[in-house]
């Protein structure tokens, strides 16, 4: 069986009750402690005023995950390549899209269109960066996660440099929240390189397995890595919290997860 | 890169089901675009669409997933044997070790477009049979081809505007590189909407007549729809004559949401990675396919990135005056087409072209050539500056 190994340099996340790495860890670490409270979210100073003013919260998520596992090492932004995945990408700019073509004028705004793109916040996060590297965008349902780590990791297998994955989901509002009760906002970004260094926090090795998953503790957490895809993240999560070495599952597709060795 | 085997492959578009009625219409330099309407579109606009649609029944078996994208997706799987090639695949290297990797910008939106205006008067909710899962989300189309062939590898959509279906051949080649599976089903498939004719003609992008990609009149794209798969393996055993991806090269434009970058960096950028990954020089690509999609800048830009890589000689053409901008689906309609090109000894010339732009320099094809070729470039440039070129090679003797 084929076998991918990163390494992890930097850890970002944001979702309710889990309000950065650093306090995140802790929690995760200890996951009694776990307290549900509402998503907070640092401002993005990097990006004009006029641009932050047009984001709505999941590119705020995205990007705001995103500088905390760039910045936790010494990553040159300007030359990382990115890996973002989403199950549907901003999902309030989505349902007013649907609104206005519902209504009788079907005005769209240009920019709510040019930010209905699945990509936006990739769009946004290299136009912050400056960077030109090669950056996807992927959905695969409920499946973003591991498909978007699978992504990173062949990326890095193939051109030996370090890559950002960038997951993020948030709700939709109704009607659409009642077929796709995604319950939570939840953003995760892991900053992975091909060879250990002095900011390396551990070692991954990933393949693909037919193993059942492992579930989160607690069922606070449980709900929460059930009910949102970019929480499918959290078994691992919780295991880079203590950086003690384990084999972990986390869930991919139907019939096919991934089996995660964490090295410290 | 190890180059991959492409010689199994299909595509449906405006210009008809499947290989044959596709490379008529390029040869006779037919365009499938026309004044016509359509759903409630009340503007004054030219698109390409795929005739039928609305007479497909999806497989008993895969109903939940009824919806225009994937009754297109499995219209196009159905032409030139694509099915019983990838059955026979399936049997040969294992059905999880088959991945599926397609490209679409707006999936089955459509589906929920229509829920929103059947939403119930007093509570607001969309109609119980809208199934979201299996339409609107941006994985539907990957899921029902997934379930549709049985395969059981690997899967994801690549949504990146209008560079995704190119950018699924880079996630196949680098799967089957790193030995995660041997083979993939790559492609892609939009299908019509309100979100894109009205988002784009918010932006004024929009012609009202067929697009004329490197005109000097050139006013807007037109929309199109369409479906392409290819079947991605491995070719340790290449025969002369056999059709190969050999090089992907991916960039980001870091410049600007919808606008190209002016002096095409991101598109040079692209181009350039494809011909480092094949190891091939700039004067060795016969015909470069390219993204043309007819607006002022767009062209405009893509001009300056060729001919900054390629110079002014290479034979270049836009074929989205045949099919229309098919969006997602635009990277692997026009791979096909590349694929044709190399197969058949013949360059597609432009059609809705009448005076190319003589500002812009690069080698426009006005009229089909009959021209033996070993490879052809094809450019994809996306909303969010995503980049994607890809080349595309026949093994000669």
């Amino acid at each position: 069986m084929t076998a991918l190994q990163v390494f992890v340099d930097g850890i970002g996340l944001y979702a309710p009750g889990l309000d950065g790495w650093t306090h995140a860890r802790a929690v995760l670490a200890a996951p009694q402690t776990y307290r549900a409270t509402p998503l907070q979210l640092p401002s993005i100073d990097s990006l004009p005023a006029a641009e932050r003013r047009r984001l709505g919260v999941a590119v705020k998520l995205a990007m705001a995950v995103a500088y905390d596992a760039a910045q936790a090492s010494s990553a040159d932004l300007q030359h990382l390549g990115t890996v973002f995945a989403s199950s549907a990408g901003d999902c309030d700019n989505c349902h007013q899209i649907l609104e206005s073509l519902a209504s009788p004028d079907r005005a769209i705004s240009p920019t709510r269109f040019h930010n209905s793109v699945h990509n936006a916040a990739a769009g946004y996060w290299s136009i912050a960066t400056g960077s030109q590297r090669p950056s996807t965008s992927l959905s695969a349902q409920d499946a973003g996660f591991g498909a978007a780590l699978l992504e990173a990791a062949s990326q890095i297998h193939s051109n030996a440099q370090s890559c950002l994955l960038v997951v993020f989901d948030t709700p939709y509002p109704e009607p659409l929240h009642t077929l796709r009760s995604v319950t939570h906002a939840f953003g995760v970004a892991l900053l992975l390189t091909p060879v250990r260094s002095a900011s390396t926090l551990c070692g991954l090795t990933i393949s693909l397995t037919q193993t059942p998953i492992h579930p989160m503790p607690i069922p606070e957490l449980e709900a929460m890595r059930g009910n949102v895809p970019a929480a499918r993240a959290l078994p691992l999560l919780s295991a880079l919290a203590t950086t003690q070495p384990q084999t972990l599952v986390i869930e991919y597709l139907q019939g096919l997860n991934l089996s995660i060795t964490l090295q410290a | 890169m190890q180059p991959l085997l492409i010689n199994t492959f299909t595509t449906t578009t405006a210009l008809g089901r499947g290989l044959t009625d596709t490379l008529s219409a390029l040869r006779a330099q037919r365009s499938g675009l026309q004044a016509r309407s359509w759903e409630t579109v009340d503007l004054p606009t030219c698109l390409g669409e795929v005739d039928g649609l609305d007479a497909i029944n999806l497989r008993a078996d895969m109903q939940a997933f009824d919806c225009r994208n994937n009754r297109l997706a499995q219209l196009a799987l159905e032409q030139d044997g694509f099915m019983q090639s990838v059955q026979t695949a399936a049997e040969h290297y294992g059905r999880q070790r088959i991945g599926v990797f397609l490209g679409s910008s707006t999936s089955g939106i459509l589906s929920s477009e229509q829920a929103y205006r059947q939403r119930d008067p007093v509570s607001g909710a969309l109609p119980a049979s809208h199934s979201y899962r299996h339409t609107h989300n941006m994985f539907s189309v990957a899921d029902f081809v997934r379930h549709y062939a049985d395969l059981q590898g690997p899967a994801c959509v690549v949504s990146t505007a209008c560079s995704s279906s190119a950018k699924v051949f880079g996630i196949a080649q680098r799967m089957i590189g790193c030995g995660l599976i041997d083979a993939a089903v790559v492609g892609g498939v939009d299908s019509l909407c309100l979100t894109t004719v009205y988002g784009f003609n918010s932006l004024q992008l929009i012609s009202n007549r067929p697009c004329m990609p490197f005109d000097a009149q050139r006013d807007g794209i037109s929309i199109g729809e369409g479906a392409a798969f290819i079947l991605l393996e491995r070719a340790d055993q290449a025969q002369t004559d056999d059709l190969l991806l050999s090089g992907v090269g991916e960039s980001s434009d870091a410049h600007h949401m919808s606008s190209p970058h002016p002096e095409g960096r991101g598109a040079r950028l692209a181009m350039q990675a494809a011909l480092d990954m094949a190891g091939l020089q700039p004067q060795t690509i016969g015909y470069i396919n390219l993204h043309g999609t007819a607006t002022p800048s767009n062209d405009a830009v893509e001009d300056l990135g060729v001919t900054a890589v390629f110079g002014t000689n290479t034979p270049c053409s836009s074929t989205k005056g045949h099919t229309g901008h098919t969006l997602g689906a635009a990277g692997s309609v026009e791979a096909v087409i590349c694929a044709l090109a190399l197969r058949h000894d013949f360059l597609p010339g432009g059609v809705g072209t009448r005076t190319p732009d003589p500002r812009l320099h690069c080698n426009y094809l006005l009229t089909n050539q009959e021209q033996a070729i070993t490879h052809a470039l094809s450019n994809s440039f996306g909303f969010g500056g995503s980049n994607c070129s890809l080349l595309f090679s026949r093994k000669r003797a």
